[in-house]
């Protein structure tokens, strides 16, 4: 009796510290968080590189009912050329169109913003559909926003010209986000996502080597992965404003990947905005990657994805400000290029049996319209 | 076994003891009229969502990692 006494007021000793942390974290009056502005965004997009063409159109329109709800519809063209390494070297070139819609509202209650999405992906071999629920809330009197989210994903896994071939695949992301303003001049976000896969995982169409010879690939039918990120962002005054960010990754197919990335922003005159921004990417292989397997394990993969390597991509966009009146309508032009160098380090072509790389350019044309 | 314990009766003793003190109250230091740098377009962690997302695509199906960028985005069998 005497103990169960003493764990209710340990629990409420508990409750008293909990509340009084929620006290420091939600002082003083709420404020309210804004609705997403109307929008409507028209991109072109494009890349080129390895052997691969992908391009197409993408739209996106916003638009708010009665100040309560935000709707936006998205669509999103990928148009894809296929004569990559892996291609031509065990299959043959193809060209495919994938088709995604999605639809999105948002729903604004004083400082809480909730998110309701879904999203389908259309190819002739596969289908995705996924759903998501993003929550974020203002606290500590605006300075800081925390955010959760979940998204859930079922695909449907085909084979072109194989009816017999049938397969599925589920995912699972949780998300939990953290923005903070540090200074008036610097600002830090913090991301952490769990994600879990189950299914099948790879390509119907790949091929791994084993002792020489190509075999279809064997891919476990699971995976678990967790990805952090923190980033950075300072205000440089008349020379316009400086990111960094940094993202560890790691997995349960022994995948460790490290992405450090940095930027700047500056204005040219009251039109302009120009921005540089640069990319580093390294990861070691699965551990059921194998260029060439010198034994027999239940799985193997030569899918280049999965191997080590690294990737350094620069690039600059530029912005234009085409027409502008403050508090009715604001117009955007904006182009965009990176050009990416991938560098494997256990990939090789099987036609030199050289180490394989690539250069890949992307290009982005879009217009951008909040009224 | 017995230092997880140790370390669970020393969480509980130090939430016990704080419990007991005053927190002391953390305001915001940065105000409102004090974060106009801040509101600033070049200043947000994500501009455009379509650019972004196709950015997000293009890495998600040539790079093993994934997540923790922020950008919400959709399967596809494009790897």
């Amino acid at each position: 009796m005497a103990a169960t006494r003493a764990a209710i007021g340990l629990w409420h000793r508990l409750l008293a510290l909990l509340g009084s942390l929620l006290g420091v974290l939600a002082p003083g009056v709420s404020r309210a968080v804004d609705l997403p502005g109307d929008k409507a965004e028209a991109l072109l997009h494009s890349y080129i590189g390895g052997g691969v063409n992908a391009y197409g159109p993408a739209v996106l329109v916003r638009k708010s009912i009665m100040d309560k709800v935000s709707l936006s519809g998205t669509y999103y063209m990928d148009a894809v050329s296929n004569a990559s390494i892996d291609v031509v070297t065990t299959a043959s070139k193809y060209n495919e169109t994938r088709h995604e819609f999605g639809l999105s509202a948002d729903y604004v209650y004083r400082d809480a913003q909730i998110t309701l999405g879904a999203m389908t992906s259309h190819e002739p071999d596969y289908v995705a559909n996924t759903g998501n629920i993003d929550v974020t809330q203002e606290v500590f009197g605006g300075m800081t926003t925390v955010a959760f989210g979940f998204t859930k994903a079922s695909d449907k896994v085909g084979k072109k010209n194989s009816p017999e071939f049938s397969d599925h695949a589920h995912h699972w992301q949780y998300r939990f986000g953290l923005t903070q303003i540090l200074t008036s001049r610097w600002l830090a976000s913090l991301n952490f996502d769990a994600l879990s896969d189950d299914g099948y995982l790879g390509s119907p169409y790949r091929s791994a080597r084993v002792f020489g010879a190509f075999v279809p690939e064997r891919n476990p039918r699971t995976r678990s992965s967790r990805a952090g990120k923190v980033k950075l962002v300072g205000d440089l005054g008349n020379f316009g404003s400086i990111n960094f960010g940094y993202r560890y990754y790691t997995d349960t197919w022994d995948i460790k990947a490290h992405t450090a990335e940095a930027g700047w922003s500056r204005y040219f005159g009251e039109a302009w905005l120009a921005d540089i921004f640069a990319r580093y990417y390294t990861q070691t292989h699965a551990n059921f990657y194998s260029d060439n397997a010198m034994t027999e394990t239940v799985y193997v993969s030569r899918n280049r994805q999965l191997s080590t390597f690294n990737d350094i991509g620069l690039g600059g966009r530029l912005s234009y400000n085409v027409r502008r009146v403050p508090g009715r309508y604001d117009v955007k032009l904006i182009g965009t290029y990176e050009y990416t160098r991938y560098k494997f380090k256990d990939f090789t072509d099987v036609r030199t049996g050289e180490l394989y790389g690539y250069g890949a350019n992307l290009f982005q044309v879009y217009l951008s319209a909040t009224y | 076994m017995t230092i997880l314990r140790a370390l669970a009766c020393a969480a509980l003793l130090g939430a016990t003891l704080l419990a007991g003190c005053s927190v002391p109250k953390l305001e915001p230091w940065v105000k409102p009229y004090e974060r106009e740098r801040l509101a600033d377009p070049i200043m947000k962690l994500s501009r455009d969502s379509l650019p972004d997302k196709h950015f997000e695509h293009v890495r998600d199906v040539r790079e093993g990692a994934r997540g923790a960028t922020g950008v919400q985005g959709g399967g596809c069998g494009c790897n």
